[in-house]
């Protein structure tokens, strides 16, 4: 599926108005705002996150929802897989997942 | 969050079946297609086939970016990067689609420098990191990524970042379906329709569907419980003689998309005159290119590209099971040659691709609604 992953926005970046730091299940990665410039979404606002930009608000509920739905599916691994790749933290040098089912969804 | 409860209530899932047992009227076959590759997957990993009458027929619909893509688009791809100053990007599912020569995962097997990304702002961030090469990002995906590469793109050239590039082949889903409904040999009564594609187009480029084909559309949600409720809404309105665009995934899709993503794709990006699907041909208008002011920007512009067309392995019959006129199982290949290992036909890659889907949950029926975890 297009993976479409629920955070909650933490903290705005004072450097670049477009990107936050979004808490995932505990996993802190920076998104980009870009595509919500027309309701700029501020800290304790829930997000869904596709390819690394927040795509659209949501509410709580919706957010503990969708986490549930990844988990249903079988995706949420791979969805946490690729909130931890947002950034290239670890310096570009990619994780080479198991199979079919690593990486993200378009 | 009551709510969240009522998703998961078994009670539900099974009075949703009960009440489509009911809508379908038993003198009737319905062929109802989801288009959306998320569905697909739901649909096989849910055994949501199993609550549904005889009569009511799922067909899986070409909502899959891995599978649509033609083998020679990757070819195209595969073979810029082997410039030894490239750097070849993309997200994860592209990595075992195969090429002619295999796939980027076996490129890189054999020295090419091949990098996931899990966004395309990492692809320019891999840019800026590597300045003495040059990135290049194999982009893919419907409206859903479309825009994020959009602002990737729009960053590259106010940065004028020169060793960062896209090769785009974004897709439309609307060409698709209007391809679908052209073609004689599918019968089709509805659609569920695509969850997080709507967020970015909305609900409105589905009205054609509607007024002008007559078939009704639900919009969807991924839980089992949203595509069968979807599935009742598409039958009360066929039983009532009536063809409307429907919403039953409120809570993330708004009626008029995202109009910051809409912005953005328009500005970077412009329809090609057509484009080539696999299974489905050439379809006028149904996918992205990016604009002249980006030339710099757009790997197809900036190096020759050598537009390869190649034809899939003869046996593998992707075509077939993409345009939903065969079954995944029906394949010659499925299950033999071609397992989610071994894949031949990029539908067996992705989890979105049906094959796939149907390899792992109907052929090893691992999941059933009954026993699905709960958390
Ligand atoms: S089984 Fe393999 S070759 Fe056959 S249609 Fe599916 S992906 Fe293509």
């Amino acid at each position: 599926m297009c993976l479409a992953i629920p955070g909650k926005i933490v903290e705005l970046d004072s450097q670049n108005a477009l990107h936050a730091v979004v808490d995932v299940v505990g996993v802190r990665r920076k998104v980009d705002l870009g595509l919500l410039q027309d309701e700029p979404p501020v800290p304790g606002d829930w997000v869904l996150i596709h390819v690394g930009f927040a795509m659209s608000k949501i509410s709580e509920a919706d957010a503990v929802d969708q986490m549930r739905t990844l988990t249903m599916l079988g995706e949420a691994d791979a969805a946490m897989e690729e909130v931890r790749g947002y950034g290239l933290e670890n310096d570009g040098q990619d994780s080479w997942g198991q199979g079919p089912q690593s990486g993200n969804r378009s | 969050m009551k709510f969240v409860d009522e998703f998961r209530a078994p009670e539900l899932i099974a009075k949703a079946g009960e009440e489509i047992r009911r809508l379908a009227d038993p003198a009737r076959h319905y062929r109802i297609m989801e288009v959306c590759g998320g569905h697909t997957h739901a649909i096989y990993r849910f055994g949501l086939k199993d609550l549904l009458p005889a009569n009511v027929e799922l067909i899986h619909g070409p909502g899959c970016p891995v599978c649509v893509l033609p083998m020679g688009r990757i070819d195209d791809g595969l073979s810029l990067a082997a410039n030894p100053d490239f750097i070849f990007a993309a997200f994860g599912d592209m990595m075992r689609v195969p090429g002619t020569h295999g796939s980027p995962l076996e490129y890189k097997a054999r020295g090419m420098d091949v990098r996931i990304v899990y966004s395309p702002a990492d692809a320019l961030k891999l840019a800026r990191t590597n300045p003495t090469k040059h990135v290049m990002f194999f982009a893919i995906g419907f409206e859903t990524t479309a825009p994020s590469t959009a602002l990737t793109l729009k960053r590259a050239k106010a940065e004028g970042l020169p060793n960062f590039s896209v090769f785009c082949n974004h897709v439309t889903i609307i060409p698709a379906i209007r391809a679908i409904l052209d073609s004689p040999d599918m019968r089709l009564d509805g659609f569920v329709g695509p969850g997080h594609v709507s967020t970015v187009i909305g609900c409105r480029p589905y009205d054609w569907i509607a007024m002008d084909e007559g078939k009704p559309v639900v919009v969807s949600g991924f839980e089992p419980l949203d595509i069968l409720q979807s599935i009742v809404m598409l039958l009360r309105q066929l039983r009532k003689g009536e063809a409307r665009v429907e919403n039953q995934y409120k809570r993330v899709v708004p009626w008029e998309g995202n109009r910051a993503a809409l912005r953005a794709m328009a500005e970077v990006f412009e329809l090609r005159p057509y484009f080539e699907w696999r299974g489905l041909g050439f379809i006028s208008q149904s996918a992205l290119k990016i604009r002249a002011s980006y030339a710099e920007w757009d790997a197809e512009q900036r190096f020759s590209v050598p537009g390869v067309r190649v034809t899939d392995p003869k046996a593998a019959q992707c075509g077939e099971v993409l345009k939903g006129v065969l079954k995944p199982a029906q394949c010659k290949l499925f299950g033999r040659e071609c397992t989610p290992e071994q894949p031949v036909g990029a539908l067996m890659v992705s989890s979105e691709g049906s094959c796939a889907a149907y390899y792992n949950y109907e052929h090893r029926k691992p999941v059933t609604i009954a026993n699905a975890p709960s958390n």
